[in-house]
């Protein structure tokens, strides 16, 4: 049914190698190229968010956006990037060094792995186990350890605050996401996550996975965004606050690492949305909708996945442009009060539907 | 006023008095003390206006202004004090809130020691200042105070003189915090902070347990160089206050001295005043709503408020040739004619001020973030707004009915119809929605006017050197943020003796440290926010 596979580029690389060199030159090479084409993807894609936010918000907020840099203003982030790029790292004094360095690194190698753990497209994917999504949000809970490190290395009070924050807010909110990623796993039935996005061929789960699958959708939309800390959970961040929260000392490419992660977390968390909820690569298909599912399937899988990231996050940034910051004491109760409780309560309801079979 | 003499003599025999704009009661220092308590709990003057510090080159002291809150009466009373080495005047904190610091600005200025204040320390200059600048007798030469090469230097105690029980005073050392606790320093370079304003903030955690508000980054002794300037000359510091309320602050300071002067303005200018004082409150608020929310992280707002900040802005461009120091007001009128184009700006401004108004009550005070976030937090009662002087829409919005255009109405406001606005819960809500009810009713004020500017001059003939008789006046106003006053003494010269501004947010910044206590970071913005205190005005 699928046409078009990435498998069979995948496939004619690995046998183009296999023919010059031993096989583990050749899957050191694989790993290279992988690593750069994944670095590549990466800060394209970082660049293209940063547009994306400055111009969405832009218009929301009755401006043009970046309009001066090449046309549309297109080359403005390649530029900040430069900027950022050759920026001074101010060092500074009585801090840990050692941990200060780390930090930033800790934080952007958690996202890294995290994103290759995406399916891309069809056949297109580089971390593929059977028991994918767990590694998945096992190697995303890294990046907080990075957030604690840099706000208690700089050695300045607003960071270390900051990083308290962020500290207390990114273990709650894992539960919400651990809780409705359970939930779909529960009604996928694999942890794989091409098995996942298999089990969504004839329909996608929100669709097919009754009130549950739209309640964990809306609950881990929300802390979705609160792992990113992302507006209106920007506590560990809050400007008006914490000047610039466990950030605050870092300057020129450290900087950069924490500003990359936090564009990238954010498609991160909407390409999981995707692939929970809306098919992952899987194109729009409807039962008994013969010809509307055969047009659907011309559009290549990779344009699927990631326009239906980009619209998730869409509405993510929607969220930072409308509302007010939250307090920490209502961001924690929001959590452990109201979302966890209806989570828990969530995931019988999804049982009881797979049970008895109750879904479409 | 001659019941209230009557009244006061009874209460104190040594008192005399003097009579002038307001009633003067002068009392000797011992007596002072228990003469406040009961002018405030007897005769119900619970609000202290200003404590004006004064140098009689014979004397010291201080002229205390005093306001009733029931029948909107002012006295002032004057305590004086001959020792020059080592003056001392009884300390009223205990009486009203502000006088705490009040006092303490006068401490700095005038070297006036308050016995039993219970902080004595320098508020707008460096601890290591030497000379009280305010006095007549102050040598201001750059050998005394260089400029300073170091850091500044900065204590963690304070200094208190208390009375004991058999009339010695001996003086006692503070601390300002705990010795354990963790301090955070907020500001004074704080996106929060609305200026260079400081807050040392002791935290538990989250928690706020003491503020120590710390300002004097940006005095520039307005009041010490008016002493050298002419009266015309020294209006043009009005603009560099409080920013947005410069009509205002134009419109008290010509009054006084109009008044001292005896001109009569045409209605002309009286009407401009009124409308550019009006259309100011409106920017104002707008820019306050705007960056309120963008403190509170809601960005997108801030545009939408200075959408009609900027329209104002451009009408006042048109007329007074700037868009931030309009310097418009002067003596006898205003600097210039209305612009050709102004009716009809002001016409297109009321035409979209209610659609943006109902777009802010929807975006932000309906939004249920935002209800969690402002409703009953920072909670101030009437009691604690009136000794804490807490004037303006923060007062207001506790429910204490103090706009000078209702109390005491000045210019053309007691023939124009409007509402003043009082709400009584007193939280950050009410202070906000406040303003934008406000912003309603000067756009009735404006509409009133818009169509019957009469004709005539805008300025009326002054004499080229201005000389104010011998006297004191005082006059306030309401601006953007509260009541502002100007109090002017003269020797019949063409400078004054001594200019006192009375600026609104040095009790708004003041109210910080009771407000936050025991309530989270992320409400000292809030707070902070809602009570809107503009840095410049606090420092002067």
């Amino acid at each position: 049914m699928y046409e078009i596979t990435f498998a069979t580029i995948t496939n004619w690389i690995d046998t183009f190698l296999g023919k010059y060199m031993p096989e583990w030159l050749v899957t050191t090479v694989e790993c290279l190229l992988i690593g750069v084409g994944l670095l590549l993807v990466y800060a394209l894609l970082a660049l293209f968010y940063i547009y994306f936010e400055r111009k969405v918000c832009a218009a929301f907020q009755c401006r043009l956006g970046p309009n001066r840099v090449g046309p549309w203003g297109l080359l403005q982030s390649f530029a900040d990037m430069f900027k950022m790029l050759i920026k001074e790292l101010i060092t500074l004094k009585h801090i840990d060094r050692f941990l200060f360095a780390l930090a930033p690194y800790l934080v952007i190698i958690a996202s890294m792995l995290s994103f290759a753990c995406l399916p891309w497209a069809n056949g297109l994917q580089i971390i593929d186990f059977n028991i994918g999504i767990f590694f998945l949000i096992a190697v995303s809970s890294i990046g907080v350890l990075g957030i604690l490190l840099a706000g208690w290395s700089s050695n300045n009070k607003f960071t270390l605050i900051g990083a308290l924050r962020s500290g207390a807010q990114m273990v709650s909110y894992e539960l919400s996401i651990g809780l409705s990623v359970l939930t779909m796993v529960a009604f996928a039935g694999t942890m794989s996550i091409t098995g996942i996005v298999e089990e969504q061929k004839d329909l996608w789960f929100i669709f097919s996975g009754h009130v549950p699958a739209i309640i964990a959708f809306v609950i881990y939309l929300v802390a979705g965004t609160a792992e990113t800390n992302r507006g209106p959970f920007d506590l560990p961040e809050a400007e008006s606050e914490l000047t610039a929260g466990y950030h605050t000392e870092y300057s020129g490419i450290h900087f950069g690492f924490f500003y990359l992660a936090e564009y990238l977390n954010l498609f991160i968390v909407s390409g999981v949305a995707t692939l929970l909820f809306f098919g992952g690569w899987m194109p729009l298909h409807i039962p008994g909708w013969e010809g509307f599912n055969a047009v659907m399937d011309y559009i290549p899988s990779v344009v699927w996945f990631i326009g239906k990231a980009i619209a998730l996050s869409f509405i993510i940034i929607w969220f930072k442009w409308t509302f007010p910051r939250l307090r920490i004491d209502q961001l924690l109760k929001l959590e452990w009060k109201y979302l966890l409780p209806i989570n828990l309560v969530n995931l019988v309801l999804m049982v009881i539907i797979i049970v008895f079979n109750l879904h479409f | 006023m001659a019941n209230i003499q009557e009244k006061i003599a009874k209460l104190c025999q040594e008192a005399t008095f003097e009579e002038g704009q307001d009633l003067l009661v002068c009392v000797p220092d011992s007596k002072w003390h228990a003469l406040a308590k009961s002018l405030k709990e007897e005769l119900h003057f619970d609000f202290l206006v200003t404590i004006v510090g004064m140098d009689w080159t014979d004397k010291l002291g201080c002229i205390y202004y005093l306001k009733s809150t029931a029948d909107n009466a002012m006295i002032s009373v004057k305590v004086t004090t001959e020792d020059r080495e080592n003056p001392m005047i009884h300390s009223v904190h205990d009486v009203w809130a502000i006088a705490t610091t009040f006092e303490r600005e006068v401490y700095d200025f005038f070297g006036i020691i308050f016995v039993n204040n219970p902080d004595m320390r320098r508020m707008f200059l460096s601890i290591d200042w030497k000379g009280y600048p305010l006095r007549k007798d102050y040598d201001d030469s750059p050998e005394i105070n260089p400029v300073p090469k170091e850091n500044e230097r900065q204590e963690d105690t304070t200094v208190s003189y208390v009375e004991t029980e058999d009339g010695k005073i001996e003086k006692k050392t503070i601390n300002v915090f705990e010795p354990n606790d963790f301090v955070v320093n907020i500001g004074p370079q704080h996106p929060a902070t609305h200026g260079v304003l400081r807050f040392r903030t002791a935290v538990d955690g989250e928690t706020i347990k003491k503020i120590d508000f710390y300002s004097g980054y940006i005095h520039r002794g307005i009041e010490k160089i008016c002493e050298g300037l002419t009266y015309p000359q020294t209006l043009h510091f009005m603009d560099r206050m409080d920013y947005f309320s410069g009509h205002h602050y134009h419109h008290a300071m010509c009054m006084v001295y109009e008044k001292a002067l005896g001109i009569e303005i045409s209605r002309r200018a009286q009407v401009i005043r009124v409308l550019m004082d009006e259309l100011a409150r409106i920017a104002s608020h707008c820019l306050f709503l705007g960056t309120y929310c963008m403190d509170l992280g809601a960005t997108t707002m801030l545009f939408y408020t200075l959408r009609v900040r900027e329209q104002i802005l451009d009408i006042m461009e048109k007329t007074c040739g700037a868009r931030m120091t309009f310097n418009y007001g002067c003596i006898g009128g205003v600097m210039q004619d209305l612009h050709e184009d102004f009716v009809s700006d002001v016409k297109e401004l009321l035409a979209v001020l209610p659609k943006n108004i109902k777009e802010y009550n929807e975006l932000f005070i309906g939004n249920v973030i935002a209800k969690g976030r402002l409703e009953n937090v920072g909670t101030l009662t009437r009691e604690d707004a009136i000794s804490y002087a807490v004037t303006g829409p923060s007062g207001r919005a506790s429910g204490w009915a103090c706009d000078v255009r209702k109390t005491n109405p000045y210019s053309i406001y007691g023939e124009l119809d409007f509402e003043e606005v009082v709400y009584t819960e007193g939280d950050s809500m009410a202070r906000t929605k406040l303003r934008i009810a406000e912003m309603e009713q000067s756009a009735r004020i404006i509409e009133q006017l818009i169509d019957n500017i009469p004709e005539g001059e805008y300025c009326v003939k002054v004499p080229k050197v201005v000389k104010l008789p011998a006297g004191r006046w005082f006059q306030m106003v309401e601006g953007c943020r509260g009541a502002f006053g100007v109090y002017v003494e003269s020797t019949g010269g063409t400078s004054p003796l001594r200019l006192k501004l009375v600026p609104p947010c040095l009790p708004l910044a003041n109210v910080v440290d009771h407000l936050t206590r025991g309530t989270k970071i992320a409400d000292l913005i809030t707070i902070g926010g809602s009570l809107d205190y503009i840095v410049p005005d606090i420092d002067r």
